[in-house]
């Protein structure tokens, strides 16, 4: 799948050693530091990492959204193939062939329906005016769109409800109307930053069984940020992994799952008890949670080799020389850790 | 100190004991927020948080109190410390119905029982350095008074992984992980016997997560503490308690094991709650069970059973009486009529 993935499918977004970088008063934080992976057509790439992994950064500059100055981006290029057919530099864009391209072929969707709907627009309005914008439409005929995207998303009397305001709402309602907003221009690159984090599990559900369809319906390629693995696990065809603004592990969904090849991959999966498999039996013993040591680090002081290794158990001298290269380990599973190999070998043992 | 106790004469009227000795007993708590309207801001209705709630939790168990929001389960965490006001309902503490307590009275039993917040950011106050959090409860309830405080201080510290000379930091010197753990010395601080755990560890990281169950896991074995610990996160739950309450829109809809409750869920909604949980498997393809709509309003909550209204086996009975929670099998209970479905 890999395989196919990496040379046969086309490439939609390539990001290529992007480095975002934010001057504070503190001293530059290098949020983004050389992030490099690709996205094809039709696919769903899951974005993994923590509070300060660069996750959210990494999409707000696909955005170009980064507030400029404090942040800059400070080298790399990000390579959209749009309908232009030819592969642009986002990086390098103008602002205003910027403007046709975000909410157009490149829309996103946040984690908070709540704070990111304009509470004095209807939400008719609002999905309106970007098909204003994009599609050259006059009002009424965008606010029929507006009309057909909320049925489109499962919003039950549309007709209704497309006059309604965001307050009326709930939080899953709030978050099919955020997804209605994204897709009423047919993007090519929906960005999904968290999109069901603040909603209850089985609203959760309703969102990612509606995401799903509706992939499968318009074909788009879905860019998934979460920190959730069950979600990743479920929505996503390649996966990858984010720790300390870099990329320490990239491949497919199942390999990252049954085989990791970077010590943080393998922690964050023992350390999440797994639905049913877990659940405590009275009488027996109580299984220990295998945890992750130590914090997130302070993306204002990396440590200066591989940003795991202080929180590492397989660590070595060696890990804090230098950073570790991102190798691939085979098939396009690539992973950021000079230890790979030793790993690899174990794993074949265990299997033989 | 006087306070008014329960006779033993009706224990636990709906059989909801669990095994061994009991050290909580909830009976039909509710706690309704008043709905003000018109000009006069008249009371014209109630949103009834908590209706109902009849549990109970024995020495040294572990017992999750899951449902999603708006279900009432941190509000029914609230108000059996009545950190709000229960409106109706007792809460039977060690034989003493903790409801009727002056407010004097309660503040001794507020030793016994303490409290775990979600945001380990929001819970902590910033202007007060990490020893004085901790010793503010030991000063109130005037325990370890002197240097002994101090030593007591450090010692908690410890106990919950931060090291003795913290004590003189502030909160924003620490991480969520680290802030967390400071609110839990904070609670163990008194010596309590009962301690609700309200979403622990729903605001950190997932790999401090781990970090902070196993802390809970060992203080709880250590101590023997008794915990009510409320979470949305069914993994979780299942993994650290002997049973689990499900709650939805106030109401309790079931009560089991926990390994019972994931293998073999008897309410609908348990059903439908384990079944929409995300598991970190790709190769596992689940059909889901997909609720329709939300959660109804708690305004004007459907009458009979309250989930009827998602419930993909509901019938035109479901409508007419709200199920009693009965037991169906051996520490198993259930609020719904239908047995021939689950």
């Amino acid at each position: 799948m890999t395989d196919h993935a990496t040379n046969q499918a086309e490439v939609l977004l390539a990001v290529n050693g992007l480095k975002t970088y934010f001057n504070t008063d503190d001293g530059v934080v290098k949020s983004v530091d050389g992030v490099t992976f690709h996205i094809n057509k039709g696919e769903t790439l899951g974005v993994v990492g923590e509070s300060g992994s660069g996750k959210s950064v990494t999409s707000l500059s696909i955005m170009r959204l980064i507030p400029m100055p404090p942040g800059e981006i400070a080298g790399g290029e990000i390579l959209f193939s749009g309908a232009g057919g030819k592969a642009q530099d986002i990086v390098k864009m103008s602002e205003a062939g910027m403007r046709k391209i975000r909410g157009n072929e490149i829309s996103m969707i946040f984690q908070e329906p709540m704070t990111s709907l304009n509470p004095v627009y209807t939400v008719g309005d609002q999905i309106a005016e970007a098909v204003m914008l994009h599609q050259d439409k006059n009002r009424k005929d965008a606010m029929g769109v507006a009309t057909d995207m909320l049925r489109f998303v499962g919003i039950p009397a549309p007709e209704k409800r497309v006059n309604e305001y965001p307050h009326q709402m709930s939080g899953g309602m709030r978050q099919r109307v955020m997804i209605a907003m994204a897709l009423s221009c047919n993007p090519a690159l929906l960005i999904a930053d968290e999109p069901t984090t603040a909603l209850d599990v089985t609203i959760q559900a309703q969102i990612l069984d509606l995401m799903r369809k509706l992939q499968k319906d318009i074909g788009m390629s879905i860019l998934f940020i979460t920190h959730n693995l069950g979600v990743v696990a479920e929505m996503a065809d390649r996966v990858v992994v984010m720790y300390g603004g870099r990329v320490v592990e990239e491949g497919d969904v199942i390999e990252i799952f049954k085989a990791p090849r970077h010590p943080y991959t393998m922690g964050l999966l023992n350390s999440i008890p797994r639905p049913g498999v877990d659940a405590h039996v009275p009488g027996t013993p109580r299984k220990r949670l295998e945890a992750i040591p130590g914090n997130v680090p302070n993306p204002l002081n990396l440590p200066p080799g591989c940003a795991f290794e202080p929180r590492c158990k397989f660590a070595v001298p060696d890990c804090s020389k230098a950073v570790p290269p991102l190798e691939d380990t085979g098939g396009g599973h690539m992973a950021r850790c000079i230890r790979w190999q030793d790993f690899a070998k174990a794993d074949q043992e265990v299997r033989a | 100190m006087t306070a008014p106790t329960v006779t033993k004469a009706a224990p636990d009227s709906r059989g909801l004991a669990s095994k061994g000795d009991t050290l909580l007993e909830v009976r039909n708590l509710e706690k309704y927020f008043p709905i003000r309207g018109g000009l006069l801001s008249r009371v014209v209705g109630n949103v009834k948080a908590v209706n109902d709630v009849s549990f109970t939790l024995a020495r040294g168990e572990v017992v999750g109190l899951v449902g999603e929001s708006g279900s009432g389960k941190t509000t029914a965490g609230r108000a059996i410390l009545r950190l709000i006001e229960p409106t109706g309902g007792e809460v039977i503490f060690n034989g003493t119905d903790v409801t009727k307590l002056s407010k004097g009275q309660m503040r001794d039993y507020r030793r016994e029982m303490q409290i775990i917040f979600q945001d380990p950011f929001a819970s902590l106050n910033p202007r007060m350095t990490v020893s004085d959090i901790i010793g503010e409860a030991m000063q109130i309830h005037n325990l370890n008074p002197g240097k002994g405080r101090i030593d007591r201080i450090a010692e908690l510290l410890q106990k919950v992984g931060l090291r003795p000379e913290h004590m003189r930091r502030y909160p924003h010197e620490f991480s969520g992980g680290q802030r967390q753990r400071i609110g839990i010395a904070r609670a163990l601080a008194v010596d309590p016997t009962f301690i609700v755990a309200d979403e622990p560890v729903s605001a950190l990281d997932v790999s401090i997560q781990a970090q902070v169950v196993n802390l809970l896991q060992d203080l709880q074995e250590e101590l023997g503490l008794t915990v009510l610990f409320i979470a949305h996160d069914l993994a979780v739950v299942e993994y650290i308690c002997d049973r689990i309450i499900v709650m939805y829109l106030g109401r309790i809809m079931e009560i089991a094991p926990s390994h019972e409750l994931n293998n073999n869920p008897k309410h609908p909604y348990t059903e439908a709650l384990l079944s929409a949980a995300p598991v970190p498997d790709p190769t596992i393809k689940r059909q889901r069970i997909i609720l329709e709509g939300d959660i109804p309003s708690p305004i004007n909550p459907p009458s009979g059973c309250v989930f009827r209204t998602r419930c993909r086996y509901a019938i035109d009975d479901c409508a007419k009486v709200v199920p009693e929670l009965r037991e169906v099998a051996p520490q198993h209970y259930k609020a719904c009529i239908r047995d021939d479905v689950l």
